[in-house]
Order: C-alpha cells, then structure tokens, then sequence
C-alpha cells in the first residue's frame, strides 16, 4: 500500500512539474519533449489504477504518434518563438487569477465532498462481474466489440475523417511539376502517337512536336 | 495514507488548471495552445479512468478510449491547418488568423 502510495505521489508530482514545463519553457522542442514526460506520468497513473491497456494506448498512441507528430510540426516550421512569447508577461496577471480561480473551486469541491461517490446504480459494464482476474484488456473487448461496437465504429470514422481532412488540407499540387497522365498514355492511338517523316538523303528531320509541346506548356 | 479517488481528481485539476493556463500564457504560439489542449484532455482522460477505478465500471476507460481517438483526430487536424497556415503567411501568430474578418 505504501508503495501504491509512493508511486502515485512519484507519478503526480511528475506530470504536474512537466504539465507546468510545457507551458513554461521557452524552446517549443523543450515543451514537446515535457508533454512526452507528462504522458509517461500519465500512464503510469493510469496503471495504478488497474488500466494497463489504456496506459499502453497512452504510451503508443500519444507519446509515438502525437507528440512526434508535434515534434515534426514544431522542427518543420522556421518560426521566431522568442517573438511569440512576447506577451507572456502581459497575459501572466489574468492567467494566473482564472486559473486559481479554477483550481481553487476544483479542490474545494473535492475537499468538501461536494459528491457521494457510492457504487454506480445501473453500472454499465461492471468490472466486478467480469472477475479481477480477468485482464484490463479482455475486459475492455468484452465489452468495447459487443455493447459499445457502434461507438467503436463511429470512433473508426472520426479517425477516417480526421484523416482525409489532413490530407486534403495539406496536399498540394505544384504547377511546374509534369506527372504522368495515364488517360492521356491510354488515349494514344498510333494516328497521335507516329508521324512518318520523309528523311531527305544526306539531311535530317528535327522533331517538330518537342518544341511545340514545350511552348503548349509555356503558354 | 490510502490513495482514494480524492487525489487523482486533484492530479488532474491540476493538470487541467496548467492547461487552461497555458492557453492563457502563449497566446501567440498556435501549436503550444495545441499542446495545452492536450493536456486538458489528458485530465478529462484521468479523471474518466480514476471514476472508472473507484465505481467499478468499465464504462469510464470505454469512453476515455474514445476520447483519445477524438484527441488524437483533433491533434491531426489542428496541426494540418497550422501548416496550411503557415505554409500561406509564413507564421503561425494567432493575431494574424483574423484576416478572413469572418
């Protein structure tokens, strides 16, 4: 128990102190690097209280394709950061009051015991029914592949939809770039495609249709 | 020294709080309030799975799953635009977002 409690402590004082460098740090590379830490802690949170599978999500999903893919946005983009932070100062007065506002009314509630945390009435898919013994990831398909399948599958949507809008956003076509038209490869008949050219002795033909495509494109 | 449900929830105001905070702070940087957004997920996340924990319902860690899916969807396309945006200004500035007057 004293270890739960250790590690919990460990955990929480870690994500917080790195949830507070991400916001903090000067170098936006920094603040990705302490978001990575702060889903660690986060994870490792999440495993005190008997969700490996969603801690593992954490891990793969967050730390292995979000953040990377803040990363990626952060060393791909050459912004003035030091210019960005210019109103840092400014905004720290209301900043800080809304957000002690927040967290102060946050804890009081759950000092207070503003809430009765009984047993759920109607749970909706009991860990206790399933067994203890049962892995946090069986039970989480037990349930995810049969009552909540619907959910699933819009899930899957959102992903899908999410997907198409990146790359239609950041797709882009170049006008100089000359890429294969396969319509135009199968519409060649032997009548476009073959001129048959008298070849004067002693002389030569240039090819005409070079210069003329070129001044198409140009034009 | 039990660890109760009490404490988690405090985890993750805090964790909230910083994230509230630092959209606050970087008003200018589109992709630190990105990563605030993410933390405030993150939070939402704890507190779902903590509830999950102490109630004995599976149901808080079926729809934190689903919440990573919309975050993750969300960070997808929130940095597509922001390098859309910057690939059309060459900065991601918040204030200059405004030039549609929409």
């Amino acid at each position: 128990m004293a270890l739960t409690a250790g590690f919990f402590y460990l955990f929480a004082a870690l994500a917080v102190a790195s949830a507070a460098m991400v916001i903090l740090a000067r170098n936006p590379v920094h603040a990705v690097l302490f978001l990575i830490l702060a889903f660690f802690n986060a994870a490792g949170l999440f495993i005190l209280l008997g969700a490996e599978f969603l801690a593992m999500i954490l891990v793969v999903v967050y730390v292995g394709a979000v953040a990377v893919l803040f990363l990626f946005v952060v060393m791909m983009l050459d912004v003035d950061f030091a210019e960005l932070k210019a109103g840092f100062i400014k905004n720290a007065p209301i900043g800080l009051i809304v957000g002690g506002i927040v967290m102060g009314e946050l804890i009081l509630l759950f000092v207070s015991g503003g809430f009765e945390l009984g047993l759920a009435q109607q749970p909706g898919a009991p860990i206790a029914e399933l067994g203890r013994d049962v892995s946090n990831t069986k039970q989480l398909g037990l349930v995810l592949y049969t009552r909540y399948v619907f959910f699933f599958q819009i899930a899957g949507l959102v992903l899908l939809v999410a997907m198409i809008g990146a790359i239609v956003l950041t797709l882009q076509h170049r006008k100089n770039v000359r890429r294969q038209s396969i319509a135009a490869q199968v519409a060649r008949t032997p009548a476009t495609g073959m001129a048959i050219v008298k070849v004067p002795p002693g002389g030569y033909v240039l090819p005409p249709t070079e210069s003329n495509t070129k001044t198409e494109t140009q034009g | 020294m039990t660890i109760g449900i009490g404490h988690y929830l405090t985890v993750a105001a805090c964790l909230f709080t910083l994230g509230m905070l630092g959209i606050f702070l970087n008003r200018k940087n589109v992709i630190i309030i990105l990563m605030s957004i993410e933390l405030m997920l993150l939070a939402v996340n704890l507190n779902l799975v903590a509830f999950s924990y102490y109630l004995g319902d599976l149901v808080g860690q079926v729809f934190a799953l689903f919440n990573l899916t919309v975050a993750a969807a969300e960070a997808a396309i929130g940095l597509a635009i922001v390098v859309v945006y910057y690939r059309n200004r060459g900065s991601i500035a918040v204030e200059d977002i405004n030039m549609m007057k929409g």
